[in-house]
C-alpha cells in the first residue's frame, strides 16, 4: 500500500503572533512548523504504515526552507520527502496549488492520499478537495477515523452535529482534522537519520499534465484586491471595583441598553 | 469563457434532513443585496430528494427564482452527485455570482464544484459587495466594474484580504453562517421554480454511506442565542461553569466557552466560540475568564455589547469589551445573578 501525504509549512498563529512596529505581521519572527491538521494527516498515515506496512511518501510545496518540515515528516517515520519548489509557482492561489500538487502527485503511484482539512494561515480547506477533482478521484473530508477494508478505506466523516461512515474505493483522497490523533514524537534516531536523507526537489518541469497557465501567481483566478489588518473596534470602559460595585455597574449597564 | 455570457446571482441553498439551514436564507438575503446592485434576479439552488416544499420558503425570504434538483441520489449529503448537482447548474444557467455557505457541507463542496468548473473560489467570507477591481485606478490597467469583492480574515483572524476573480465566472465565495442577515419574510411572496435534473450515474467517485450517526442535540445553537455567557480557562474548573448556567439563566441566555475550555475537555466542540469553532453576535455577550486570544475575538467580537469580567487587567479581551471588570469572577458572577433575580422579579 503507498500513501502520499501533502504537508505544508505555516507560520505558527497560534499564541506566538508577532507584529512588526507598523502593524503588519512579522513574520520572520513567528515560528514556522508543519501545518497542525497536516501533521494529523501524517499521523494518521504512518499509523497505517505501522500496521498494512504502507510506504509513506511526504509532498510538500513551498519556498527551499520548507524542506524543514520533510525533515521533520522524515524524523517522524515517513520514508521519503518531495519538494516542490520553484519561482514559477509562487503567488499560488488555491486553485494553482492543487493543480502543482496534483501534479507531482501524479508521477507518484498511490492508493490514498491524505491532506490536512486546512491551514492555519489561509484556513481555506479547499486543497484537498481540488486535489481529488484533477485526479479524477473521490474525497473524503473532515476524517476523524480511517480503516482499511480490502481495497477501501471506511472513514468517519465529521458534520456539525452527526457523522457519516463511508466506504471508498481506493485511489481516494482523505482531508484529516487535527483532532484525528495525536502526532507522535520525532526519535532521536529518526532526526539523525532525517538530517542526513536525501529530499527530492523537484521544479515546474518535474509537474506531469499541468499547463503553465494553471500555475502561480498567473495561474490563479484569484487575486488581491485589498490585504489589511484587522481593525477592531475599540475597548469601552474598563473599571477595577469590589464585589458590590462591580454587580451595580453590569446591572445598571444592562438596565441603560435595555437588556433587562 | 465569455464572461458577458454570464448574469444573476445564485446561491446554494443547504437543507440536512429536507429542512433548510440558517445559511440558505442568509444567503438569499445577502444575494438579494447583490442582485440589486446589479440590477439582476437571486437564485436559489435547492438540491436534494422531495425538497421541492422548500422552494415556498425560499421564495419568502427573497429567492426570486428557485432551481430544484431533486433525485434520490442526494438523499444524504454526497460530495460527488452535489458536485455534480452544482457544476451542471452552473455550466447549464452561467451565473456571475455563486454564494456557497463555509458549513462541513460547503467547504466540502465547494472547492470540488470551483475546481470542475475552473474558476476561482474564496474560502469563509464575512463580507461581500459589488465594486471595482482594481479598488484604485492603476494606470495602464483596465479598472473593471460590477465586479464581486469578497472580504475574509486570514491568518488566525490577525489580517483581513479582500479578494476578487476578474477572469473567471461565477466569481464563487463560501460565506461564514452567522454574518449575513436574511431577509425579512414575506408570506405568500412567490418564486419561479425551474425543475432541473442532469441526470446522476454513479462512478468511481461516488461515495457508499454506511452509516448517519447523530449527536443528540437538546441544547440551543449558541449561534442563534440572543444572550450568551461564555466562559474560558479562568473558570478554573468544570464544576464551577454551574455559576455560568445559573446567570445564563436569570437572562434567558446560553452557555458557550472558549477553545481552552474544549481542549481541557470541559465543554464540548459545539458550544465553542471562535476563528475554530462558531461565530456568535448575540445581542450580550459575556466573556468570563477568558482572556480572548485572537482567535476567540474572531469569533465574537460582531456581539452587540460585551461584557468582560477577568482579574488580569491586562487581557485583550478588555480591547474588545464595551464594560469591562477588572475582578475575581467567582465572587462577581453568583453576586451578579442574585441581583438580577431581583431586578427581573421586580419588573
Amino acid at each position: 500500500m503507498k500513501i502520499v501525504v501533502c504537508v505544508k509549512q505555516v507560520p505558527d498563529t497560534k499564541g506566538g503572533v508577532k507584529f512588526n512596529p507598523d502593524g503588519t505581521l512579522d513574520r520572520g519572527a513567528m515560528l514556522a512548523i508543519m501545518n497542525p491538521d497536516d501533521k494529523a494527516g501524517l499521523e494518521a498515515a504512518l499509523r497505517l504504515k505501522d500496521q498494512y506496512d504502507a510506504e509513506v511518501t511526504v509532498v510538500t510545496m513551498g519556498l527551499p526552507k520548507a524542506e524543514e518540515v520533510l525533515r521533520e515528516a522524515l524524523a517522524m517515520g515517513a520514508d521519503k520527502g518531495i519538494l516542490v519548489t520553484d519561482r514559477v509557482l509562487g503567488g499560488a492561489d488555491t486553485w494553482a496549488t492543487s493543480q502543482t500538487l496534483a501534479g507531482a502527485i501524479r508521477n507518484l503511484e498511490y492508493d490514498l492520499i491524505i491532506t490536512g482539512r486546512q491551514a492555519i494561515d489561509g484556513d481555506t480547506a479547499q486543497v484537498g478537495p481540488q486535489i481529488s477533482e484533477h485526479l479524477n478521484i473521490p474525497v473524503i473530508s473532515y476524517a476523524q477515523d480511517i480503516k482499511i477494508e480490502g481495497d477501501s478505506v471506511i472513514v468517519q466523516r465529521q458534520y456539525d452535529d452527526r457523522y457519516h461512515v463511508l466506504k471508498a474505493k481506493m485511489p481516494c483522497l482523505i482531508t484529516a482534522l487535527a483532532e484525528l490523533n495525536e502526532p507522535r514524537y520525532m526519535t532521536p534516531g529518526g532526526i539523525f537519520d532525517a538530517y542526513d536523507a536525501e529530499i527530492t526537489v523537484w521544479g515546474r518541469a518535474d509537474l506531469k499534465d499541468v499547463e503553465d497557465s494553471n500555475l502561480g501567481l498567473k495561474g490563479s483566478p484569484t487575486q488581491i484586491a485589498r490585504a489589511s489588518d484587522k481593525v477592531r473596534k475599540g475597548a469601552g470602559e474598563k473599571v477595577n471595583l469590589g464585589v458590590a460595585e462591580s454587580v451595580d455597574y453590569i446591572v445598571d449597564k444592562l438596565k441603560v441598553k435595555h437588556v433587562i | 469563457m465569455n464572461i458577458q455570457d454570464y448574469k444573476g446571482v445564485f446561491v446554494f441553498a443547504q437543507q440536512v434532513d429536507n429542512v433548510l439551514s440558517g445559511i440558505a436564507l442568509e444567503l438569499v438575503g445577502k444575494g438579494k443585496d447583490l442582485a440589486k446592485d446589479l440590477g439582476v434576479e437571486v437564485t436559489a439552488v435547492l438540491v436534494g430528494s422531495g425538497v421541492a416544499p422548500l422552494a415556498d420558503e425560499l421564495a419568502e425570504y427573497g429567492a426570486d427564482k428557485v432551481i430544484v434538483v431533486d433525485d434520490p441520489e442526494l438523499k444524504e449529503y454526497r460530495t460527488e452527485p452535489y458536485a455534480h448537482a452544482l457544476a451542471s447548474v452552473i455550466n447549464e444557467y452561467k451565473p456571475e455570482i455563486f454564494l456557497i455557505g463555509a458549513t462541513a457541507i460547503g467547504r466540502d463542496l465547494g472547492p470540488r464544484v470551483s475546481a470542475r468548473i475552473h474558476t476561482g473560489l474564496t474560502a469563509d467570507c464575512t463580507q461581500l459587495e459589488i465594486g471595482d477591481f482594481p479598488i484604485n485606478p492603476i494606470p495602464g490597467k483596465e479598472q473593471l466594474h460590477n465586479q464581486l469583492l469578497m472580504t475574509r480574515p486570514a491568518f488566525g483572524g490577525n489580517t483581513i484580504a479582500t479578494i476578487a476573480c476578474p477572469e473567471f465566472r461565477p466569481q464563487m465565495a463560501t460565506v461564514r453562517p452567522g454574518v449575513m442577515q436574511k431577509a425579512p419574510r414575506e408570506a405568500g411572496r412567490k418564486a419561479e421554480v425551474i425543475n432541473y435534473n442532469p441526470g446522476f450515474t454513479p462512478d468511481n467517485k461516488y461515495v457508499e454511506i454506511l452509516e448517519v450517526v447523530k449527536a443528540v442535540a437538546d441544547t440551543v445553537d449558541i449561534m442563534d442565542a440572543k444572550i450568551l455567557v461564555s466562559g474560558g480557562r479562568g473558570m478554573g474548573s468544570p464544576e464551577n461553569f454551574k455559576i455560568l448556567e445559573d446567570l445564563a439563566e436569570v437572562l434567558d441566555g446560553t452557555v458557550s466557552c472558549s477553545r481552552a475550555v474544549v481542549d481541557a475537555g470541559w465543554k464540548p466542540k459545539d458550544l465553542q466560540v471562535g476563528q475554530t469553532g462558531k461565530t456568535v453576535r448575540p445581542n450580550v455577550y459575556f466573556a468570563i475568564g477568558i482572556s480572548g486570544a485572537i482567535q476567540h475575538l474572531a469569533g465574537m467580537e460582531e456581539s452587540d455589547i460585551i461584557v468582560a469580567i477577568n482579574k488580569d487587567e491586562t487581557a485583550p479581551i478588555f480591547d474588545v469589551a464595551d464594560y469591562g471588570i477588572v475582578g475575581d469572577l467567582n465572587k462577581i458572577v453568583p453576586a451578579l445573578t442574585e441581583k438580577l433575580k431581583e431586578a427581573v422579579a421586580n419588573k
